[in-house]
């Protein structure tokens, strides 16, 4: 008899799926690799080369010019997104907590609601949200946008934060309240203390959400004030003078880099987060 | 140190829904052990809740130390709660555990500590306060629930099925942990429980609850030997109490019960005849350990003969099950008796300790009680 732990490391089936899997890797590196190849060639090399052969020589040209073209805006799409995923957050988190704890009359009901603001489209509010941003006068301001993806978050932050504490028994807070602690001691001493994995997910799926918005920023902003989307649009769909890939793809990086490094150093979380609730619930 | 009395508290959570608490009423004495029991669902915890504030009444008054607190936010109460999953704080260490509901309350820091001290030693968890919750050992979990209850001194305790988390030898260390605490500490406490033996070692008092109406209030002795009802009956006691239908008739100025196991019949004399007993269908109810093993053999005449079915060593007992009147009966025997599966066995059974409910509601009947001596109270039918 031969248990399973005695059979071979390497196994045809294995070797098998080893390949499989490292073709996927491959396949899903490839764009990647485009990217950050055409951005170190020179213009006369991406006329002569193909688009996976190598640098003839490496340049940073691209990327000096991409980011003098394109700095300004990442500043406006940080400005931006910052203070919406922490004022979102916050929101969603006391949201959550009202809703899974703190039961009132109609609370379902306000819930299921609520999760409407899930599958609404972006393209739906457009016209409401650019009627009441004109009426409070922060039509075409960061603020202005910050405050349409605060609200249209909301309904997410709403969802992930509830699905979380529903997980946390009652008796906590029932405890808490014969220890003599109030609605805003319990949020803020028992429950947000319990609440990383959560935050974690919703900080990153904020982030990705907010920074990369374009419909949004193309809409409620102008000039100045639009987002690294929109300016590596504008960049990108420019008609006059020759096209210089190796400008647009380095300004790409650069607008993806901060979703990047939030997933590389939060990413852990967002599994984790993300099954907590599910297994538990 | 408080009293505790409940007026027609009822509780509804709308119309159309029965109602969860229906003109609860009782009351217990300065440091006195209640015990709320009660299979799930029949309100016993919604009473607690009730009790602790945390849940508001709809109508009647709670009364603590004669004041109506029933408006009162539960934290004006003055009421520590031991929950049944312990809701400890995860994040927070022991220490922090006990120490919450006094920071809260803004002691100095100085009584703070001393408070936690002398609760860790009481509850022998010093080595532990350091730790999270999660690093502990369920039984570890249920005292430093305890410690964080005792921590504030309160009026009165509440334990919502504190044990029932437990594995078995630890839920009788711990029950007798808390019986010991509470003769120490003599803190007026309310205790909710499904388990009747919780029920009958720890209570003052026991209010046994069904469909959010108490069935009985009383001690747990009054509980046991004299239920009001059959499902009081039937709920405390464990092998539980058997119930037997039979059919009654008077003679002689007696009322007899009519028996029969298949192999023999006999009629056991109950009490002086009362009115309205002749003929009538009861349930008859009596407890395993009150029927006992007749004298080998002899003339025959008190016993009833029945053949073993079943037999069940328990240890300290053998349980035997026997057939009388179609309805299984479960007798509690000393266990060196031997005995065998199709044995004949001769029961006597204890006719001053039998109950009697109405069949169809339950309700306790009651003969006028003259009990004769033994020897004469069964008559023997002949056998088949």
């Amino acid at each position: 008899m031969t248990s399973r732990l005695d059979k071979p490391a390497i196994s045809l089936s294995r070797l098998a799926i080893h390949a499989v899997l490292l073709f996927a890797v491959l396949l899903y590196l490839v764009p990647l690799v485009v990217m950050l190849l055409t951005s170190v060639k020179t213009p006369e090399d991406i006329g002569s080369g193909n688009l996976l052969s190598w640098p003839a020589v490496v340049t940073s040209i691209g990327w000096a010019k991409a980011w003098a073209t394109v700095s300004g805006y990442f500043w406006n799409s940080i400005m931006i997104t910052v203070p919406a995923v922490l004022i979102s957050t916050a929101l969603g988190a006391l949201n959550g907590y009202v809703l899974a704890m703190w039961r009132f009359r109609g609370s379902q009901v306000f819930f299921g609601l609520l999760l409407f603001g899930c599958f609404l489209p972006f393209q739906t509010v457009l016209l409401p949200a650019s009627f009441t941003l004109g009426k409070l006068g922060l039509a075409n301001t960061t603020a202005g946008l910050v405050l349409v993806h605060v609200v249209y978050g909301l309904a997410f932050t709403t969802l992930f934060f509830r699905n979380y504490y529903v997980t946390i028994p009652d008796a906590l807070v029932k405890a808490a309240r014969l220890d003599g602690a109030g609605f805003f001691t319990i949020f803020g001493r028992i429950i947000l203390p319990m609440s990383t994995p959560i935050i974690m997910v919703c900080l990153i799926w904020q982030f990705t959400q907010i920074w990369n918005d374009f419909l949004f920023g193309v809409v409620f902003s102008s000039g100045d004030s639009q987002p690294i989307t929109v300016a590596l649009n504008n960049l990108v769909n420019t008609s006059t003078g020759a096209k210089e890939y190796n400008v647009d793809m380095a300004a790409a990086m650069i607008a993806g880099l901060p979703t990047l490094l939030v997933y590389v150093v939060a990413g852990k979380y967002f599994v984790r987060g993300l099954s907590a609730g599910a297994v538990k619930g | 140190m408080a009293t505790l009395e409940l007026r027609n508290v009822n509780k509804t959570y709308g119309t159309g829904v029965p109602d969860t608490l229906k003109d609860i009423q009782l009351a217990i004495k300065d440091g006195e052990f209640l015990i709320l029991v009660g299979p799930s669902g029949c309100g016993k915890s919604t009473l607690m809740n009730c009790i602790a504030g945390l849940e508001s009444i709809s109508g009647g008054a709670i009364l603590i130390d004669g004041d109506d607190v029933s408006g009162m936010s539960p934290k004006d109460r003055d009421i520590a709660m031991v929950f049944q999953s312990y809701a400890l704080y995860p994040t927070m260490s022991v220490r922090d555990n006990i120490a919450f509901g006094l920071k809260i309350r803004k002691l100095p820091q100085a009584a703070i500590d001393e408070e936690v001290a002398r609760v860790a030693k009481l509850l022998q968890i010093e080595h532990l306060l350091t730790r999270k919750p999660g690093q502990l050992s369920g039984g570890q979990q249920q005292r430093v629930a305890m410690g964080r209850a005792l921590a504030r001194r309160p009026k009165i305790y509440l334990f919502d099925e504190p044990l029932s988390n437990l594995d078995a030898k630890l839920r009788v260390e711990m029950r007798t942990e808390i019986k010991l605490m509470h003769q120490r500490l003599k803190t007026t406490t309310v205790y909710v429980t499904h388990d009747q033996i919780e029920a009958m070692t720890l209570g003052d008092k026991v209010a046994v609850m069904k469909d959010g109406i108490i069935q009985q209030f009383g001690t747990p002795q009054q509980i046991y030997n004299d239920p009001a009802n059959q499902f009081v009956a039937s709920f405390i006691g464990s092998p539980p109490m058997n119930f037997v239908p039979v059919r009654l008739r008077e003679q002689g100025g007696r009322v007899l019960a009519l028996l029969d196991s298949g192999q023999a019949r006999c009629e056991l004399a109950l009490g002086a005849a009362s009115q309205g007993f002749d003929g009538r269908e009861v349930i008859l109810g009596i407890r395993p350990e009150q029927i006992s093993l007749g004298a080998g053999g002899g003339d025959g005449l008190s016993l009833l003969r029945a053949e073993v079915q079943i037999t069940e060593p328990t240890g300290p007992d053998l349980l035997v099950f026997v057939t009388v009147n179609q309805t299984k009966l479960c007798c509690r025997l000393a266990p060196d008796i031997s005995c065998q599966v199709g044995d004949t066995l001769n029961l006597q059974l204890d006719p001053a300790r039998v109950l009697l409910f109405d069949a169809q509601t339950g309700e306790r009947l009651h003969l006028a009680r003259h009990a004769a001596p033994l020897q004469d109270n069964v008559a023997h039918i002949a056998g088949r």
